[in-house]
Order: C-alpha cells, then sequence, then structure tokens
C-alpha cells in the first residue's frame, strides 16, 4: 500500500490524509452508498446474515445487500491492510503491524487471529490470536503486509509484501492458523503491493495493485494479474513475463470518474455471477477520497479482468439464446416501402435514405393497458427499444444499482405480474419493487436480469424458455437461456 | 426460402420466369404428390404416449378451410385474433368432433383422425395429398390428453407455420403471430395446470404461401418434456 519512491515526508503526508476517513453520509453516486470510505479493504465475506469488509486501521464496513454500507466491524489489533477467509466455523483475520514504509520502516509482521463471527453483536464473537505468521526484519527485500488468503486444494496459503522488495508466499494450517513448520517463504512477484490470490480451472492467480498509492486523485494504482499452474509459481502475465521480472496482466484501472482501484478482493456470489471489491483511491464524486467498490469480474481465455455494469442508456436487450429481441409483443408495424420499384431499380437509379420508424408510428397500434412481452427478430424499432437507468433512492446489490427498464421515449415500464410469474409492461413506471430490476454482468460479459421482486428467491431471472418467450424462472448458470446482451441500436 | 419473400419472389417474377427452370422437358414424367402414408397413418386403437421428446403425434385434423392471403407478413395478433377464435371454428367449439365427421365450410371438410409419423405435423402435405388446397388456408386441430394425476406449472410449447392459437380446455394459452416458421419450443404459454383425466387441446393454424406444419409438446417447470400422459382424440 506504500509506494517506496514517494519521499517519506510525502510519503506520510499522503497516507495521514488517506487514513483520515470520515463517517458521514455521501452525495448519491453510480457507484456504492452510505458510509464507503475505507482503505484497503479485506475480501468482502458473508457472517450470520451480513457482509463485512475491514480496511487499514481497526475499523471496517458492513453491508446486507452490497450497496448499502455502513460502519461498525470491530477487528483488533490496528495496523495495515487485513484480509479475512473462512474455513470451516472459523474466520481467520491476517492483518500486519509495522512495515509499510510508517516511520520509515520496513520491519513488520503479519499477524493472524480467528474469530466465530464477524457480527460483534453476536455471542460467538471473540478474537482468539494465533500469533505472527511472516514478518520482516527492515534490511531484507521484504516489507512483510498486506496479507492475503488462498484455500484452495485443502490447503491454505498466504501472500505478502510491497514494493520494497518481494511478493512472498507461505503455507499455513488451514486447522489452526499458524504457520507450518518447516514452511519457508518463497519469492513469487516483484513490482506490486495488496496482493490477492485465486484458484480456478487449475490455475493459481496472484493479483496485485501496481502504480502509485495514496495521492488522492493522482494515484496510479492499477490491477494486475499473472497465473501459474503451481501456487509456488513462476507467475507469469499474457505475455509471459514473469511476475518476479515485473509482469502483470492488466484487470482494472481508472474509469469515469474513479480513480485508482487496488486491493483486489473475489466476491463469488454464485450463479454465475462474480463480483470484485476493491477501494478507488480517489472518487471524484465524494471530495477525492478513498472509497469501497465492487464491480464485476470477467472471465476471458482463463484471465481474470474487469466487467462493467450497464450504464444507463438505451439498447436492445438481446437473448443470448435465440438472439432475439425483448419486445412489447404489440402488432407489426410495417415501415412503407415499395419492394418491387427495389428489385426492379437499377444500379445508377437515384437513392434517398429511408426514415426510421417513429414512436408515434408504432405505438399506434398499442393497446392502453399492460402490454406482455415477447421475443422476435431485432428491427431497431421502437417497440424494442429499452432505456435502462439506475433508480435514485431505490438501492442496489453488489455494486450494481436497481434499474428501470422502460420503452425508450415513454414511461411504459418492464414489470413482474401481478402472479409474480411472468413479465409484462405497465403504462407508468411508479417505482414499485416489481418495476425495479437488477442487472449482473456474468463472468462471460454477458448479463442476468433479476427482478427485486423476487430477490429473496435469489435464483430467479429474465429466462428466455423458448425461441419467443421469455418468462421469470430459476436462473441456470449453465444455460444461455438466462443470459442477455445490452446492445446499442 | 422464407415464406413473404418466396412470395414477393413470385409476385414480381412470375411472368418473366415462366417456362424456366422447374418445368419438366417433353416425355419428362412430373414428380407424384408424396401419398399421406409418408406423414402419417390412422390412429391406432387405444391412447399412445407422447414420443421420446414429448411430442403430441395424435390429432383430429380438419380438411384446409380456404382463406386466401398472398403474404404471411397480414398474420398480425390482431388479424389471427380475428380470424382464429370461437366463432370461425367450424362446428361446436366446445364439442369434440368425431373420426369421419364433416362440417360444412365453403365446402363439405372431413376430420381425419391421424397419427403422425413424425414429431412435427405436416398440414402442408396432408392438404396437398388429399388434393386439398394447400396455400392461403386455416387448418383445425384437437387432441384428447389423458393426465393421470394433475399437473401444475406446466407449459405448452408450440412452433408452427405460419401464426397459430392454441386452447386448453377452451382457454387460448399460446399464439404465434406474424410470417413464422415452425421451430420447435418457439412459444411456451403460461404456467398452466392438467387436469386430472380428460384436458382438451385445440389449435388452429393460418397460412398463406409456403409450407405449414406444427408442433406441440408439454414442458415442465424444469423445461422437460413430460411424457407420462396419454394422447387420444375420442
Amino acid at each position: 500500500m506504500i509506494n517506496p519512491l514517494v519521499p517519506r515526508t510525502g510519503r506520510l503526508a499522503t497516507v495521514a490524509a488517506a487514513l483520515a476517513f470520515g463517517l458521514q453520509a455521501a452525495p448519491a453516486t453510480a457507484q456504492l452508498e452510505g458510509e464507503v470510505f475505507i482503505h484497503d479493504p479485506s475480501t468482502v465475506t458473508f457472517s450470520d446474515g451480513k457482509w463485512y469488509t475491514f480496511g487499514t486501521r481497526g475499523g471496517g464496513l458492513v453491508s446486507e445487500d452490497g450497496w448499502t454500507w455502513s460502519s461498525g466491524p470491530v477487528r483488533p489489533g490496528g495496523g495495515l491492510a487485513p484480509d479475512v477467509i473462512r474455513i470451516g466455523d472459523r474466520y481467520y483475520v491476517a492483518y500486519a503491524v509495522g512495515g509499510g514504509g510508517l516511520g520509515g520502516g520496513h520491519a513488520s509482521e503479519v499477524k493472524v487471529m480467528w474469530t466465530k463471527t464477524l457480527d460483534p453483536d453476536s455471542p460467538d464473537f471473540e478474537y482468539h490470536d494465533v500469533g505472527v505468521v511472516a514478518s520482516s526484519d527492515g534490511v531484507e527485500n521484504n516489507d512483510a503486509i498486506d496479507p492475503a488468503f488462498l484455500y484452495a486444494e485443502g490447503r491454505l496459503w498466504l501472500s505478502y509484501g510491497t514494493y520494497f522488495g518481494t511478493i512472498r508466499i507461505v503455507e499455513l494450517d488451514p486447522k489452526t492458523g499458524k504457520r507450518l513448520a518447516g514452511n519457508e517463504p518463497v519469492d513469487i512477484a516483484i513490482d506490486m503491493e495488496a496482493t490477492a490470490l485465486l484458484y480456478r480451472d487449475g490455475w493459481y492467480y496472484l493479483l496485485g495493485t501496481h502504480g502509485t498509492c495514496c495521492d488522492g486523485p493522482n494515484s496510479t494504482y492499477n490491477i494486475r494479474v499473472g497465473r501459474s499452474r503451481d501456487v509456488l509459481g513462476p507467475y507469469v502475465d499474457n505475455m509471459g513475463i514473469p511476475l518476479l521480472r515485473g509482469g502483470g496482466k492488466f484487470v482494472a484501472g481508472a474509469r469515469g470518474r474513479m480513480i485508482g482501484p487496488g486491493h483486489f478482493g473475489l466476491i463469488d456470489l454464485g450463479g454465475g455471477v462474480e463480483k470484485f471489491s476493491m477501494h478507488y483511491e480517489s472518487d471524484m464524486d465524494r471530495g477525492g477520497r478513498s472509497v469501497l467498490a465492487i464491480e464485476p469480474l470477467l472471465w476471458r481465455d482463463g484471465w481474470p479482468v474487469a466487467g462493467s455494469n450497464v450504464a444507463p442508456g438505451t439498447y436492445e436487450i438481446q437473448s443470448e439464446r435465440s438472439g432475439n429481441a425483448l419486445q412489447l409483443k404489440t402488432d407489426f408495424v410495417r415501415i412503407p416501402f415499395d419492394v418491387r420499384r427495389s428489385f426492379m431499380a437499377g444500379p445508377d437509379d437515384p437513392v434517398s435514405p429511408l426514415p426510421d420508424q417513429t414512436l408515434a408510428e408504432n405505438s399506434a397500434v398499442w393497446p392502453k393497458g399492460n402490454i406482455r412481452v415477447d421475443l422476435s427478430a431485432y428491427m431497431v424499432r421502437p417497440n424494442q427499444h429499452w432505456t435502462v437507468k439506475p433508480v435514485p433512492g431505490a438501492g442496489g446489490w453488489f455494486g450494481a444499482p436497481y434499474y428501470s427498464i422502460t420503452i425508450a421515449g415513454t414511461e411504459r415500464a418492464l414489470a413482474v405480474t401481478a402472479d409474480g410469474g411472468e413479465v409484462e409492461t405497465v403504462p407508468t413506471f411508479t417505482g414499485a419493487e416489481s418495476q425495479l430490476w437488477r442487472i449482473d454482468q456474468l463472468t462471460d460479459g454477458t448479463y442476468r436480469i433479476s427482478p427485486k421482486a423476487h430477490s429473496r428467491r435469489g435464483d430467479v431471472a429474465l429466462v428466455a424458455i423458448g425461441t419467443s418467450t421469455p418468462t421469470l424462472a430459476r436462473f441456470d448458470p449453465e444455460s444461455d437461456a438466462g443470459r442477455w446482451r445490452f446492445r446499442t441500436p | 426460402m422464407a415464406d413473404q419473400r418466396k412470395s414477393a419472389v413470385r409476385s414480381l417474377f412470375a411472368v418473366a420466369c415462366l417456362g424456366l427452370g422447374s418445368v419438366p422437358a417433353a416425355g419428362q414424367d412430373l414428380p407424384s404428390t408424396p401419398p399421406l402414408s409418408l406423414f402419417f397413418q390412422p390412429a391406432t386403437a387405444g391412447a399412445i404416449a407422447p414420443d421420446e421428446d414429448g411430442f403430441l403425434r395424435r390429432w383430429l385434423l380438419l380438411e384446409p378451410i380456404v382463406k386466401p392471403n398472398r403474404t404471411n407478413t397480414v398474420f398480425t395478433g390482431t388479424y389471427v385474433r380475428r380470424e382464429l377464435n370461437r366463432d370461425t371454428f367450424p362446428g361446436d367449439f366446445d364439442s369434440l368432433p368425431l373420426p369421419n365427421d364433416t362440417v360444412q365450410a365453403a365446402q363439405p371438410l372431413r376430420w381425419h383422425a391421424l397419427d403422425s409419423k413424425l414429431w412435427d405435423v405436416k398440414l402442408f402435405n396432408f392438404a396437398q395429398a388429399l388434393g386439398k388446397p394447400k396455400y392461403g388456408v386455416v387448418f383445425w386441430a384437437v387432441t384428447v390428453i389423458d393426465s393421470p394425476r394433475e399437473m401444475r406449472d406446466v407449459r405448452l410449447a408450440v412452433g408452427s407455420n405460419s401464426a397459430s392459437r392454441w386452447w386448453l380446455n377452451g382457454e387460448v394459452v399460446a399464439e404465434l403471430f406474424d410470417d413464422r416458421r415452425m421451430v420447435m419450443d418457439d412459444v411456451l404459454s403460461d404456467r398452466l395446470t392438467l387436469h386430472e383425466g380428460r384436458n382438451v387441446l385445440r389449435g388452429a393454424v393460418i397460412n398463406g404461401p409456403g409450407l405449414s406444419d406444427f408442433c406441440v409438446r408439454f414442458l415442465d417447470e424444469d423445461g422437460h418434456p413430460i411424457r407420462d400422459i396419454r394422447i387420444d382424440v375420442r
């Protein structure tokens, strides 16, 4: 988390600024809501009905839906950049004390403790100290901070380190959290900090942050990755450059009003939805302060890469099953056209543009009440164009706001039918729960569209059960039936 | 080639193409009409099960009603609902026709009790083999499903060429509009209930130019075909 290239005095100043987090509610933005100020967030972890993340110093954030966050979690020990993992009935917490260049030193210790719950109000809430599992002596080229757990294939690993030398990995005992006897650290990367480890399809992934931290909107933090078949490396990037020589495939960088992502943490929500937590060094809409963020994670050719929420706009909503477009099930309205003239025209006959079909022309045949939807060939027609936008104050779910989906140029809104089982449109958007939609990007880049009205039955989504028929049904992550693309007209 | 495109091309080039390509040379035999037996057999005694994919193969098919349409693009929802409904059914909509019954339309039309030899029901070939009009027609089809128990959250899955409407126990459950080709599981009904015992499924298919056929099966909540039902026409 600390860039050793920054002069010490300046570094301390920027760190102090970064640590001076307030707790007042932030202005509404396109990202998370509530108290989102944090630096070096730990992997977002579920415990007793809520989601927890801890940051540098002792604080943390908690949320019931991954969208609205508040302060409240308790983590003793202070120090830097913790991580959390659940194994069995224990939550192991690792954190660093010392190092990081703070006070000029790189002598540090990574400590581990465990508790049966992260909820400070639970009778089971009690931290038990495990002790030091890794350290740096202040002279060697390593700074033992920024620990990150990985539990894979029954073995528990911990990476740590920063720009001051190498990233290292050690093995812990998953039953106790202690370092395995005789285990020696292995160097696995340079030019990284805030690492994270993943395991997927036989590959180990080492993610970490490149660039400068703790400099507000001027922080160049960005997230990189390498992979290896062996947890101990060698980790290489997409160009075959070893991470021990500075390689790292790009995963996430600055975007829009959010600057300097770092401290990756996987959130596997099941059902084909994977997201990742991070902090942005600077949210330009929140005074340039460091904030928690959650965004979709995609997997392309075996590499993780940041996805994106659907940007507000007007789209064709295309079924991945059939390629057909979601549309109002209304009479097809023809564009006046003389087919005979087209066929008989000569190559040199003059041509002129045809106008698009207007909303007025298309809507002239719409019934006045609720109208069902179906799927049909996309014809660039007004009954096939949907305006998608976040609904202020409606909340959200894991980094994505609840959206309204309306026919462009109208208030006619996609909604759950009164019996809860089908989809239709209602003439006017009212903000009712039945008209709010969760849109999560799936790991292949397509989207899952879920009704907020069924949020307590988490696996229900918009599904193409036929070539031309959408409904609300159980989402099957192995099928294209519940996958949708938002395509610009 | 899509029906509409066929129609357009036919309209444009009918005159220009006369005498070219498809007409057999002198002395060459005209191809014979494929017999009905290639596609159907008379319904056997006793109810049958759906095929291995759940498609319903036993039907009462009414000989086609002439309904001229030069193109299938006219088959909007409004048009199809107006032309295919209880009032346009030739006979008593709430009664089950008997095999070989005749009804009076512009011409007397007969109900045929048939088992399709294929997964779909080849209406075009049915009409052609009987020497009836093949284009610009309406077909009615009826079958009876005997369910061993009440089945909830079932869906009727239909494909048809071209547009069609379907009634289960007198209620409209599926509608397919516009210039359509037949594909399996094109349009699915809302969740419905098959009653224990007898359920009557009725459909009407309208077609202008081109082939005409349909396929129908029931799917359970997980999308699996329902096969533990019996089908008959009585």
